[in-house]
C-alpha cells in the first residue's frame, strides 16, 4: 500500500524540485529530488511573461465558475423532474437521459454539429456549452432525488406554492449535500478540460490554463514567443525545463491545496454512483 | 371538482416540462443531434457547399479507412488495451479496496486522499510526470538504468516497453479511483458475516474468497459491463500525451480516438475520420446491446436494461 502511495507521490515531488533548480545543473546531472543548486528564475520567468498566463487564469476562472453554474442547474433540474413519478412524462425523461449513455455521435460529428451549425469555434461557449449536461451526473442526481419525502413537496403544494418555488425554496436546500458532490465534479471537470480548447480553439486569448500547458510541453518555440523582448538574453539562457515544471506547480497547486478539504464530497459522489450502478 | 384536478395536473406537467426544458435542449443540441450527423460518414464533405449540399458517396470513405493499414492497428491497440484495463484493472482495484478495507481507519483516511488525488490530475499534468521519469538525457528512469550500470533507452523512439508504460499510466491515475468504488462497496458489508465465519474457523484468506468477493460481485459485474459498453473508446489523453503523440510509436499507442482526432484536425480528412467515428459508434452501441442481451439470458438481475 505504501509503495503505491509513494509511486503516486514520488513523480509529484520531482515536478516541484525540478521547479526550484538551476538550470544549469539539470542539464548537467539530470532531474533531482533534491536540487543541487536552488534557484526561482523559472517562476521570475513565468510572472515575467505572464500575459498570456494571466490571461488563460482568467479564461479558465470563467469557464469553471459559469460552467459549474450552469451544468448544475440544468443538471439538477432535469434530474428533479425525471424523479417526480407523478409526472406525467417522467419515464421518457428517463429514457432520454439513459439512451446517450449507450449511443453517441462520436468526435467528428460532434465537431461537425458545434463548428458547422452551432458556430461556436473560437467562442469562449464552445468551452463551456457542451459540457451542459453530464448524462451520468444527472442519474446520480435523479437517484439522490427519488429518495426525497413526497410529502414534502405536496405540502408545499398545499400551501400554494407552484412548482418552481417548491423546487428553489424546497428541493434544492435539502438537496445540498448532492449539489456540492456534484457541482465539485463540474468543477474539476471544467477546470481540467483540454478537450474542448483543443478542438475549438485556436485564439490565443481564449486559450485556458490546461491548452497552454499542453503547448508548453510539445513546443518550445511556442513559449518563447511568449517572452518579452530583451528577456532571453538577461537571464542568460532561459530556464527552459524549470519553466515547464514552475507552470505545472502554478496550475495543479492550487488544486491540490484545495483537494483534500473536498475529498469528503468526492467520495460520498462515487458512492452515489456505484449504488446507481 | 374534477374539472378542476385535471386541470392542475395539466399545468402541473406544463411546469416542470419547462423546468426540465433548458436541459433537454442542451442535450438534444450536444448528445442527439451527433448522433443524427453520422450520416456524414456517407458524404463526401466540402464545406463551401455545406453539410447537407455535400455529395453522398456511398461507402467510399470506410473503404479508404478499411484499406488503410490502420484500421486494424487502431482497432487492434484499442481492443487490447481495454481488455487489460478491465481485466487487470479491475482486478487490482479489487486487491487495494480489500488492503484498504484491513487497515486502521487513520490509515485509511490519508491512503485515500493519496490514492484518490491523481484521478483529479488532467493527463496534460500526467504528461509531465511521464516526461520527467522519461527524458532521454535527463529523466529518472534513465538515471536509476545508469545508477546500475545500464545504458539508458531513449523512451520516445522505442515501441517495445510502450505497452506496459501506457498501462502503469492508466493504473496511476484510475487504480486509486476504482478502489475507492469497491471499498465503498465493502464497507455495505455486513460485519457479522466475518464473525461468524470466524467462529467457525475460516482465515482471513477463506473470508475474503467465501465472503468478500461473492459481494463484491454484482458491483464488478455493472462495472465491467460499463467498461465493455465503452470499448471501442479510449481515454484520449492517456494515448495523447502520454507518448507525446510521437509518430514512431503509433504502432502500439495509437488507438481509435487519436486515429479519428488526427484524421480530422491535422489531416483534415473529414470523410475517413467520419467513417471511423460511425465504425466505432455503432460497434460500440452493438457491444452494448449484445453484452446486455447476455446478461438478460444469464444472470437477469444486472442487466441494465
Amino acid at each position: 500500500m505504501s509503495i503505491i502511495c509513494i509511486t503516486i507521490i514520488f513523480p509529484l515531488l520531482y515536478i516541484v524540485a525540478v521547479s526550484f533548480s538551476k538550470e544549469s545543473s539539470i542539464a548537467e546531472i539530470g532531474y533531482k529530488l533534491i536540487p543541487k543548486e536552488w534557484s526561482l528564475d523559472a517562476y521570475k520567468q513565468v510572472f515575467a511573461s505572464s500575459g498570456l498566463i494571466g490571461n488563460a487564469y482568467l479564461v479558465s476562472f470563467f469557464v469553471t465558475i459559469v460552467g459549474t453554474i450552469m451544468s448544475l442547474y440544468l443538471t439538477t433540474t432535469i434530474a428533479y423532474v425525471a424523479s417526480r413519478k407523478d409526472f406525467k412524462y417522467h419515464k421518457i425523461i428517463g429514457m432520454f437521459l439513459i439512451f446517450p449513455l449507450l449511443f453517441n455521435g462520436g468526435m467528428v460529428s460532434s465537431y461537425i454539429v458545434n463548428t458547422q451549425l452551432l458556430n461556436l469555434d473560437n467562442t469562449i461557449w464552445a468551452l463551456i456549452l457542451p459540457y451542459g449536461v453530464n448524462v451520468w451526473y444527472a442519474f446520480m442526481m435523479k437517484g439522490f432525488m427519488s429518495n426525497l419525502p413526497m410529502e414534502l413537496i405536496d405540502a408545499a403544494h398545499i400551501d400554494g406554492a407552484g412548482e418552481y418555488q417548491t423546487f428553489f425554496k424546497i428541493v434544492l436546500p435539502i438537496s445540498k449535500s448532492g449539489l456540492a458532490t456534484i457541482g465539485l465534479f463540474y468543477a474539476f471537470a471544467f477546470w481540467n478540460d483540454w478537450w474542448l480548447s483543443m478542438m475549438y480553439i485556436t485564439k490565443n486569448e481564449l486559450m485556458p490554463l490546461q491548452q497552454l500547458l499542453q503547448r508548453l510541453l510539445s513546443n518550445i518555440e511556442f513559449y518563447l514567443s511568449m517572452m518579452p523582448p530583451g528577456m532571453k538574453d538577461s537571464m542568460g539562457g532561459i530556464p527552459v525545463e524549470g519553466m515547464r515544471m514552475a507552470m505545472t506547480v502554478i496550475v495543479v497547486g492550487p488544486m491540490l491545496l484545495v483537494f483534500p478539504f473536498f475529498q469528503k464530497y468526492f467520495v460520498k459522489g462515487v458512492t452515489v454512483g456505484s449504488v446507481k450502478g | 371538482m374534477k374539472q378542476k384536478i385535471r386541470k392542475n395536473s395539466t399545468r402541473k406537467n406544463l411546469s416542470l416540462f419547462s423546468l426540465a426544458l433548458p436541459a433537454i435542449i442542451s442535450i438534444l443540441l450536444f448528445a442527439y443531434l451527433p448522433m443524427f450527423g453520422l450520416f456524414i460518414a456517407f458524404k463526401d464533405i466540402n464545406y463551401s457547399k455545406g453539410i447537407f449540399g455535400s455529395d453522398w458517396n456511398g461507402l467510399k470513405n470506410f473503404e479508404f479507412f478499411f484499406k488503410s493499414q490502420d484500421a486494424w492497428r487502431v482497432t487492434r491497440n484499442t481492443l487490447l488495451y481495454n481488455i487489460a484495463f478491465i481485466i487487470l484493472g479491475l482486478g487490482m482495484a479489487v486487491v487495494v479496496a480489500m488492503i484498504l478495507y484491513d487497515l486502521s481507519s487513520r490509515f485509511v483516511k490519508i491512503f485515500q486522499t493519496v490514492l484518490f488525488m491523481p484521478y483529479f490530475l488532467s493527463w496534460i499534468i500526467i504528461g509531465f510526470v511521464a516526461y520527467i521519469l522519461l527524458n532521454p538525457s535527463m529523466g529518472v528512469f534513465n538515471q536509476i538504468l545508469g545508477f546500475f550500470g545500464k545504458e539508458g533507452i531513449n523512451w520516445y523512439m522505442d515501441t517495445r516497453p510502450w505497452p506496459i508504460i501506457i498501462f502503469l499510466f492508466y493504473l496511476w491515475k484510475n487504480l486509486g479511483y476504482n478502489a475507492i468504488i469497491f471499498y465503498t462497496g465493502l464497507m455495505g458489508i455486513d460485519e457479522s458475516l466475518y464473525e461468524s465465519a470466524r467462529i467457525d474457523g475460516a482465515t482471513r484468506l477463506q473470508q475474503k474468497i467465501y465472503i468478500t468477493l461473492p459481494l463484491l460481485k454484482n458491483l464488478l459485474i455493472i462495472m465491467a459491463v460499463l467498461a465493455v459498453g465503452k470499448i471501442m473508446f479510449s481515454d484520449f489523453g492517456l494515448f495523447y500525451y502520454i507518448p507525446k503523440n510521437t509518430g514512431t510509436l503509433y504502432a502500439v499507442t495509437d488507438v481509435i480516438d487519436t486515429y479519428v482526432y488526427r484524421s480530422l484536425r491535422v489531416v483534415g480528412d473529414i470523410g475517413m475520420s467520419a467513417a471511423a467515428s460511425f465504425y466505432q459508434s455503432v460497434i460500440g452501441f452493438g457491444l452494448v446491446v449484445g453484452t446486455n442481451f447476455l446478461l438478460k439470458k444469464f444472470s437477469p438481475d444486472d442487466a441494465l436494461f
